[in-house]
């Protein structure tokens, strides 16, 4: 058992927090105000080699593990809620490829994501289909050497910014899940366009676009694994996306934390300072040690997918704990800050916003333990 | 184009604490940095190599621990790293420092230009860089915030007080970088990643043919007597009222104190 971070680690975390200080922090609150796509931190992300960091070296990536990813996440997302989103959507298109395309897909598609040079998204959520990916109702059929899409994604993160989407749709209705099938979709794709951009309660710098599909010209070699096994294409994804989340959840949390540590000790009540009082203390006391529990958990869920040991049920037990932790310090750290807290000036009313996403998004927290309670009665059934 | 960047690790901080008993600098729990002029001078470098093609080599001179900062400058771009570390180095005040880089600069041999921050952050001497000039014999411009290499002639545009002079030099020369010169880039992980790969030689004074005598307090004529943090005695006063008032109001203030 090691809880340490070897040299490298930490050498290549430093790299990442130098950017975060100097580069991404300071221009978070503005990205929000502003609500336009974060181009500039996107570029810097693909100059400093962020987007590829799990990914073989041979497809443009630096061959290191979902730790290392993780962590960068966590620290991205601590400085900038919106990059880190981006950063962990984008991993959803790369991680499908990286496991189920064929070499050439992996050339073609793969490289230019672990390069930053194009952005990824990954489109399952339908209208009809979010926490019953079953109900997937976007339909995909073989003609000649194509594939016709038809139907609409919607809240797909990265919408319309990526170039490169990894799409679940459905070759067999009639078989449900067992007909879904992946397919990677360029952006440029005749039939291929996008709608609404949700607004949503928070990250307004975020893009999240309807994807629509009308006879969409898909060519065979797009194909994403085989036919009629893009559950499996789906589940694989959301697993490394529950990571993602859960550490992005974390990074959030640290930083609301943060704000409110530094607030406390200068905001004088009573003729002292607030961080005297035990009510205070019990909230930071509190608030560190889910932060601390999350971030554990998460890391462990990481390092078993890079152990090649099965991390389903840790990843979903650090996507839950995590959010809901999150949503917590958020609420906390506006408590903590008072009125203040609830105005504009201060970035908590931000953080508070911005954590409820994490509740929801790529599996609702009552998904998740659904999926710890199935592997539970799995794992109980099998002793 | 060769170009040898030197650098200095100092300590993160511009708030310098000084321990009041030994009068030398508190560097406990600071941690430590590249001097950010000298992140200047690498990144002209680099930008230089970007256009010119060639090679860019950093030195520094200091203890084991200088490594860092040659690691990052490795991070950051650079091709090669040499430590300079010998206990005789130690107290050497700038005249002695730019003499064993000097002699470090010689072994090396194969240079076109050399770079260095304008100053160090920590002692803010602005001497090192032009002492190295001196004892290689080799122009100098300090200052730098522009540079265009042409064949072997260097044209740089220098800040001075007020105003820019614009020189030019033959090459080989030595330069010296402001802060204005450039935006120093990040290190990005794959440079984080192939620094940790490459080996760092440890030169000691034997290995670059200094003179013992010259080096490290022998070779240091500077005494420091005492040192001290800056006095603050910056006051500022606010004035407050409709802005015909206080402009006569200051007004006033302005030739009471004589600087209208």
């Amino acid at each position: 058992m090691d809880f340490s971070f070897t040299e490298e680690q930490r050498e290549i975390f430093a790299a990442v927090q130098e950017i975060c200080a100097e580069e991404l922090k300071p221009k978070a609150d503005e990205i929000d105000r502003r609500g336009e796509y974060p181009w500039d931190n996107i570029k810097l992300l693909a100059e400093l080699d962020l987007f590829g960091i799990p990914v073989p070296p041979e497809y443009g990536g630096l061959g290191l593990g979902f730790i290392e990813w993780a962590v960068v996440g966590e620290l991205l997302s601590a400085a900038c809620t919106t990059t880190g989103a981006v950063y962990g959507a984008h991993m959803l298109a790369e991680y499908p490829i990286m496991v189920f395309g064929t070499d050439e897909q992996k050339q073609k598609h793969l490289a230019p994501l672990a390069r930053g040079e194009k952005i990824g998204a990954f489109g399952l959520t339908e209208p009809n289909a979010g926490s019953d990916a079953g109900a997937v109702q976007t339909r995909a059929e073989l003609r000649g050497d194509e594939y016709i899409l038809n139907g609409s994604k919607v809240f797909i993160t990265n919408g319309g910014d990526a170039e490169i989407y990894v799409i679940i749709a459905n070759v067999a209705p009639e078989m449900g899940t067992r007909g879904l099938t992946a397919f990677i979709v360029e952006k440029g794709t005749e039939g291929f366009s996008f709608g609404k951009d949700e607004e949503k309660m928070a990250y307004s710098a975020l893009s999240n676009r309807e994807l629509i599909f009308q006879d969409a010209r898909v060519p065979q070699a797009n194909l994403l694994g085989r036919e009629r096994r893009g559950f499996r294409v789906a589940m694989a994804t959301l697993s490394v996306g529950r990571i993602g989340m859960a550490i992005g959840a974390v990074g959030l949390a640290q930083a609301a934390y943060d704000a409110a540590v530094a607030y406390a000790p200068t905001r004088e009540q009573f003729g002292q300072p607030i961080s005297e009082f035990q009510a205070i203390q019990f909230m930071l006391a509190d608030m560190a040690t889910g932060i601390e529990a999350a971030r554990w958990l998460t890391y462990s869920a990481a390092w078993r997918k890079d152990q090649d040991l099965d991390y389903e049920k840790q990843a979903a037990m650090a996507k839950v704990f995590a959010s809901e932790m999150c949503v917590d310090v958020c609420n906390k750290a506006v408590q903590i800050h008072g009125g203040y807290g609830y105005s504009k000036d201060y970035a908590v009313e931000r953080y508070y916003r911005e954590a409820k996403l994490f509740d929801i998004v790529e599996g609702t927290s009552q998904i998740q333990r659904l999926v710890i309670a199935n592997r539970l009665l799995k794992e109980a059934k099998s002793q | 184009m060769n170009i040898i960047v030197c650098i200095k690790q100092v300590p993160d901080t511009a708030d310098v604490r000084i321990d009041p008993e030994t009068n030398t600098l508190i560097r406990e729990g600071v941690p430590s940095i590249i001097n950010p002029f000298d992140e200047n001078a690498i990144e002209a470098a680099l930008q230089l190599k970007e256009q010119h093609g060639g090679q860019v080599t950093v030195i520094t001179m200091g203890p084991p621990q200088a490594e860092g900062a040659l690691r990052q400058a490795l991070a950051m771009g650079c091709d090669e790293a040499i430590l300079i570390s010998d206990r005789a180095c130690a107290g050497s005040d700038t005249l002695a420092t730019s003499y064993i880089l000097s002699q470090a600069i010689r072994k090396i041999g194969d240079y076109d230009l050399i770079i260095c921050g304008k100053q160090a952050f920590d002692g803010d001497t602005a001497q090192v860089g032009p002492g190295i000039a001196e004892h290689l014999g080799i122009p100098q411009a300090t200052y730098a915030v522009d540079v265009e290499v042409e064949e072997q002639t260097i044209h740089v545009r220098r800040l001075l007080a007020g105003r820019f002079e614009t020189i030019e030099m033959k090459l080989p020369a030595l330069l010296t970088a402001d802060k204005h010169m450039n935006d120093p880039r990040h290190a990005g992980l794959r440079g984080v990643m192939q620094a940790r790969k490459k080996e760092i030689p440890i030169w000691s004074i034997e290995e670059i043919e200094a003179d013992p005598e010259r080096c490290g307090l022998l070779g240091s004529p500077t005494t420091v007597i005492e040192i001290f943090p800056p006095q603050r005695s910056r006051q500022s006063q606010r004035l407050e009222g409709d802005p015909h008032e206080v402009a006569s109001q200051l007004f006033a203030k302005l030739r009471e104190n004589q600087i209208v």
